[in-house]
């Protein structure tokens, strides 16, 4: 005991007059291990604390203020009373030592022992003998922390001392600057008015000290360490402000006075203070003010020049609406909410009949605002809205003031979260449903496009709303979308209506189903499409095939519902029939899109059983009958159906695998078993129409033809596209047969198919011995085959090689490297190189119909980074030891990698493949250019810091590009060019007058699309370092 | 904005936008070449901002394609434009705009003369004068606000 207490005198000797720091810390383990206690502590400084130099107390204090801070959650109660009384006290000591007792009281005020009264005392003395805002940063937020501690475990005792807390924070903080210390602050106060403790007749001065600091405008210095940030002091304070309805008749004058500021940031956050006091006021607070509030709201959205101003003012004034609402009407006052919407009424209204008027938008806006408030508010707004809108419509004729009052009435039409009627409430718009439909006819009976696609979109609306259209509405809104996808030949109507019979097909099918269906039908199989034989006859034969068409994507758009597919389907397969069969004639474009109507359906169905289980039962083994019979007619006699067309064909494999992709796992085991069937033995008993001889030998391949090979897409559609928890039956065989069709098969498209088919079940495969087994004797095959120069097959085996190493890559399968190095070493190869570089694209992009997440294929994820993170070595490498002629190879492959990485990877590994990129722009392979260029376009759009050092090189080679001989170079090269000035302007703008000197050559281009870019790029290089200009 | 609080034409007409030049076979062929037509011309001026509202000129029918000549073999460019009302304060400034934007964006060997609509501004002669002036055009491009309005006006609207 004796050895501790010389040990605690020498440390306090050594701290205080030796001025040794660290002995603070070995006096707090002292204490807090038990060796000493606290007042022991306070005995041996007794000396240092009563000491007559103000710099000894100071020490003094100091030590003992930080052990306190190490060592506050030990104390009793009774060391935490007598030190509270010793810090009061030290209060009044000379101004040097206050920090020291601040930290002190900083650490006690956090004790849990805190005895009853002391924090009401602690803050007596602060309030009385400390002079907050003269002292230093670090002491006010010491003085900040105090309170918020206290506030947090003695809120009882506080409130007690009533409004004289309150006065002593607004006396502490008045004049505070610094925004480290406001959001200490700002918490305080929100503390405050949160808590509910007593303002009285400090509400004003509260309000005061803390709205001196709105609107804030903040801008934190370069490199801020301290991370703070504008918008968290305007949340902060705007938390403050808003937060009791006592502030209203203060901060709503305020609102509408920084409302006439010039700054939009200003303007802005008023307008959202204001947005976040509606939820916490009531009308009482509010209608003083109502007035000016709407005027200056009004002001905003009708002169705006400014997007963020006008979605703030409208946000607000639906938030003003929507409290409004929440207003309880008593008998003898008028409607608050009525009173308000008269007010915007009489502003608004009379700019809606003026369609032609630049103001007809910001009221349209504001009324729309103020109606998707609340329910209540949306009945008063669409009752004098619009009865007005659609006497106007009937009263103008021209197409465009028609269109305006059309998209207006769009607006409200659509109800807002918040203004959505309850459960059991009609919709507002009943009352006016017969004007409405009947405006809506006309609009969809006039021959304007802008008119009829507006038209669609509230029909959209309407028919969303339940209960607002009723059937004989349906009914001849479906005889319209009919009528127009039957006449109307713009695209962008052919798309409106399509989206809305989809939409409207999935609420109402029955109309659908009796009307829109067999029209279209009859439509499809009208006459044929005759070729003629001189030009006159051809085009109305074009148009006619167009309709047909139309009808085809229409019929799939509204197949949403499995009753609908049921009719509509059936349609189009007999579509493809009639194909095969050569009556009625379709042309193979017409074929085609009922094709990739078929997938569209498919698609829209996603998890839909019903629609799942037709697929299979029905649209699967009715396509894949069709496309057999055609193969084996073919065969036979010399004329072909056009199912035997490869395009066809290829369209067939997005019907079958986006069917197959959402099979349930039943369905989908019967449909492995039935396709591997299909292929491997010949046997087609699960088609409908199984009379087939018996020579079906659909993976071998034959010489001289290839109707059959070729059907091996379909088996990769039904096969590849599986979940993965199906296992296809008699797998090695087939690896087997596909393996020898795709090394030996003439026919370019089989052998592809062939490859793909392989690439996308060995992607699935389960790792083990027998994947690696079937892998290496493949990979031995192929090896084989392209070390044999003299080889016939060597285009197949590198097809083969091409696909496997994608499907290998993708699951991260160890072999995938040797397949990928092979593919390195081909970019020399004399005949191959060309389409090696080629490959790379193929490794790189997503392949539509194989291999693919949507075809449950096992992708791993940022396989491409990967891949560019373990190669581009060897791309550099390769390029450095190729020979001259054979560089561009290099640079192409490495194009097609780059072009497909994402975008943060891309910037990441810009800094190293700058000096490449630079290189492949200098190269004289006019698409190696191209797609350099348009890799470093999106890069240039937000330009990495490394590019900074490589400006120089990469103008005078963009520059020297704008003469390039191909136009596509140009355009590319001068979107590069645009793109640079948007770098930060002291780096760029040494080279604007070379910049403006070289495009004003291609502003004289002969080629139109060139001198567009160009003056694009020169307008914006105008503009740097030019004022008003960025 | 700078000048004015109160706009002089709060109200004004709005007329539709045209869409983009629909994209013909023989621009994307490589081997036509393409004349400088009036449309392009007016594709060049249509989009400049309105100094006193956020829309642009043609939206303002200040200028239309009716007004546009261009004779690419003389090399000869003639714009007229039509304030919106004819007391318009802003007539030389939209005037200077167009001005500066076809400098900006036509080849140095075009002659280009911008002209007030015959009959539709109080102080037609005068705004014609000024903008015919190489040397005041000149001057007041050096003159920095005046270049800031302008500039203002010519650059693409953030979208």
């Amino acid at each position: 005991m004796a050895a501790d207490s010389t040990r605690l005198v020498d440390l306090v000797e050594e701290f205080v007059t030796g001025q040794t720091d660290s002995k603070a810390t070995d006096a707090a383990n002292g204490v807090n291990s038990g060796q000493f206690t606290i007042l022991q502590l306070v005995e041996a400084l007794g000396l240092s604390l009563t000491s007559s130099e103000s710099q000894t107390r100071g020490r003094g204090v100091q030590l003992l203020s930080q052990v306190l801070e190490e060592c506050y959650s030990s104390l009793s109660e009774k060391e935490v009373e007598v030190l509270v009384a010793f810090y009061e006290n030290r209060l009044k000591d000379h101004y040097a030592i206050t920090p020291h007792v601040l930290r002190g009281l900083k650490a006690l005020a956090k004790c849990t022992m805190l005895p009853k009264g002391s924090a009401v005392s602690i803050l007596k003395s602060l309030f009385q003998d400390v002079q907050v805002q003269s002292l230093m940063l670090a002491e006010r937020s010491c003085v900040y922390n105090i309170l918020i501690s206290l506030m947090e475990s003695r809120e009882e005792e506080l409130k007690g001392l009533g409004p004289d807390f309150v006065f002593g924070f607004v006396q502490a903080v008045d004049g505070e600057r610094d925004p480290r210390n406001l959001l200490l602050a700002f918490q305080i106060a929100g503390n405050i008015i949160h808590r509910g403790y007593s303002l009285s007749q400090f509400t004003e001065e509260l309000f005061e000290v803390t709205s001196c600091y709105f609107p804030i405008d903040f801008t934190p210095p370069p490199n801020d360490p301290h991370g703070i940030t504008q918008e968290e002091l305007i949340l902060a304070l705007r938390a403050v402000l808003t937060g009791t309805p006592r502030f209203a008749e203060f901060l709503l004058p305020l609102i509408i006075e920084k409302l006439d500021s010039d700054m939009q940031n200003a303007k802005v956050d008023s307008l959202q203070t204001l947005a976040a006091c509606a939820p916490v006021y009531g009308h009482k607070e509010l209608s003083e003010f109502l007035p000016s509030l709407w005027s200056s709201i009004r002001r905003e959205v009708f002169q705006t020049a400014s997007e963020r101003v006008e979605l703030a003012a409208l946000a607000a004034l639906s938030a003003l609406t929507s409290c409004l609402s929440r207003a309880v009407l008593d008998s003898n006052s008028q409607d608050a909410l009525q009173g308000f919407l008269d007010l915007v009424l009489k502003d608004c209204q009379h700019h809606l009949c003026e369609p032609d008027l630049k103001l007809v938008w910001p009221s349209a806006k504001l009324l729309q605002a103020a109606a998707g408030a609340s329910y209540r508010s949306s009945l008063i707004v669409s009752a004098a809205v619009l009865p007005n809108l659609l006497e106007q419509y009937n009263s103008r004729t021209q197409c465009a003031q028609r269109r305006t009052l059309l998209e207006v009435v769009q607006g409200f039409i659509q109800p807002t979260a918040r203004s959505w009627p309850v459960e059991g409430v009609e919709s507002v718009l009943l009352p006016f449903r017969k004007s409405l439909c009947s405006v809506l006819f006309s609009a969809l009976a006039e021959s304007n496009a802008g008119l009829q696609i507006t038209a669609t979109k509230v029909l959209t609306a309407l028919g969303q709303q339940p209960g607002v259209l009723t059937e004989p509405d349906v009914e001849t809104a479906v005889d319209h979308l009919t009528r127009l996808v039957l006449e109307e030949d713009d695209a962008q109507v052919s798309l409106a209506v399509a989206e809305c019979a989809g939409a409207l097909s999935r609420l109402h099918p029955p109309p659908f189903a009796s009307r829109l269906v067999p029209k279209l039908k009859d439509k499809i199989f009208s006459e044929p499409t005759v070729r003629g034989n001189d030009g006159a006859a051809l085009l109305p034969g074009l148009g006619k095939s167009a309709c047909k068409q139309r009808c085809m994507k229409a019929l799939a758009s509204v197949s949403a519902r499995p009753s609908l597919a049921q009719e509509s389907a059936p349609v189009l397969l007999q579509v493809l029939t009639s194909a095969h069969k050569g009556s009625p004639v379709f042309s193979a474009e017409e074929v085609i899109c009922a094709c990739s109507s078929l997938q569209t359906m498919a698609a829209q169905a996603g998890d839909d059983e019903e629609i799942g289980h037709f697929f299979h039962d029905v649209i699967i083994p009715r396509l894949l009958s069709l496309a057999l019979q055609a193969a084996l007619q073919g065969e036979v006699s010399g004329d072909r159906s056009p199912l035997t067309e490869q395009t066809v064909l290829s369209a067939l494999v997005p019907v079958i695998s986006t069917a197959c992709a959402a099979l349930q796992t039943e369905l989908a085991t019967q449909m492995a078993a039935n396709a591997v069937r299909l292929f491997l033995d010949g046997d087609a008993s699960f088609l409908q129409e199984n009379d087939y001889r018996s020579q079906i030998q659909l993976l071998k391949s034959q010489s001289e033809s290839w109707t059959q090979s070729q059907l091996v897409c379909l088996l990769m559609a039904c096969v590849c596209s599986l979940p993965h928890s199906v296992d296809v039956p008699e797998i090695d065989r087939l690896l087997g047969q596909l393996e020898e069709l795709s090394c030996t098969s003439t026919h370019p498209f089989s052998y592809t198919s062939a490859a793909k088919c392989f690439a996308g079940l060995i992607n699935k495969r389960a790792p083990g011995q027998n994947l690696d087994g079937v892998l290496e004797k493949t990979l031995r095959r192929i090896q084989g085959t392209l070390d044999d120069q003299s080889s016939a097959q060597r285009v197949q085996a590198f097809t083969l090689l091409g696909w496997m190493a994608k499907a290998l890559l993708l699951r991260y399968h160890p072999l995938s490297t040797v397949l990928t190095d092979k593919l390195f070493s081909l970019l020399s190869d004399r005949r191959l190189a060309s389409q090696a570089a080629d490959t790379f694209l193929l490794l790189m992009s997503d392949s539509p119909d194989v291999l693919n997440r949507s075809c449950h294929a096992d992708v791993r994820i940022m396989y491409r980074q990967r891949f560019f993170a373990e190669n581009s070595s060897k791309l550099v490498q390769g390029f450095n030891a190729a020979e001259p002629e054979n560089k561009s190879v290099y640079l192409k492959a490495l194009s097609h990698i780059v072009n497909n990485l994402p975008r943060q990877v891309q910037l990441a590994e810009l800094p190293s493949l700058l000096p490449l990129l630079l290189e492949a722009l200098s190269c004289a392979d006019q698409a190696v250019q191209l797609s350099t260029l348009c890799c470093l376009q999106p890069v240039l759009l937000d330009p990495p810091p490394a590019l900074s050092a490589q400006l120089e090189a990469l103008f005078s080679r963009l520059l020297a590009l704008t003469a390039s001989p191909s136009m596509e170079v140009r355009i590319a090269t001068l979107r590069c060019v645009h793109a640079l000035s948007r770098l930060p302007e002291h780096t760029v703008l040494p080279f604007r007058a070379r910049v403006l000197r070289v495009l004003a050559l291609p502003l004289d281009d002969r080629k139109r699309l060139v001198r567009k870019e160009a003056v694009a790029a020169r307008g914006e290089w105008f503009l740097i370092g030019s004022p008003g200009g960025r | 904005m700078s000048w004015g609080a109160r706009l002089e034409n709060a109200n004004p007409l709005i007329f539709q936008r045209t869409g983009e030049r629909p994209l013909t076979a023989s621009e994307e062929d490589e081997n036509v070449a393409d004349p400088i037509d009036d449309r392009e011309i007016f594709d060049l001026i249509r989009s400049i901002n309105d100094p006193e509202h956020p829309l642009s000129l043609e939206e303002l029918n200040v200028v239309e394609q009716v007004r546009v000549k261009v004779n690419d073999e003389e090399s000869t460019v003639s714009v007229e434009f039509t304030p919106t009302i004819p007391h318009c304060s802003m007539a030389t400034l939209i005037g200077l705009s167009i001005k500066v934007k076809l400098l900006r964006s036509l080849p140095a060997r075009f002659k280009i003369d911008v002209h007030i609509s015959p009959g539709t501004h109080a102080s037609e002669d005068a705004v014609n004068k000024q903008l015919a002036d190489k040397e005041r055009v000149a001057a007041a491009l050096e003159n920095s606000q005046l270049l800031e309005v302008v500039n203002q006006c010519l650059s693409t609207r953030p979208a």
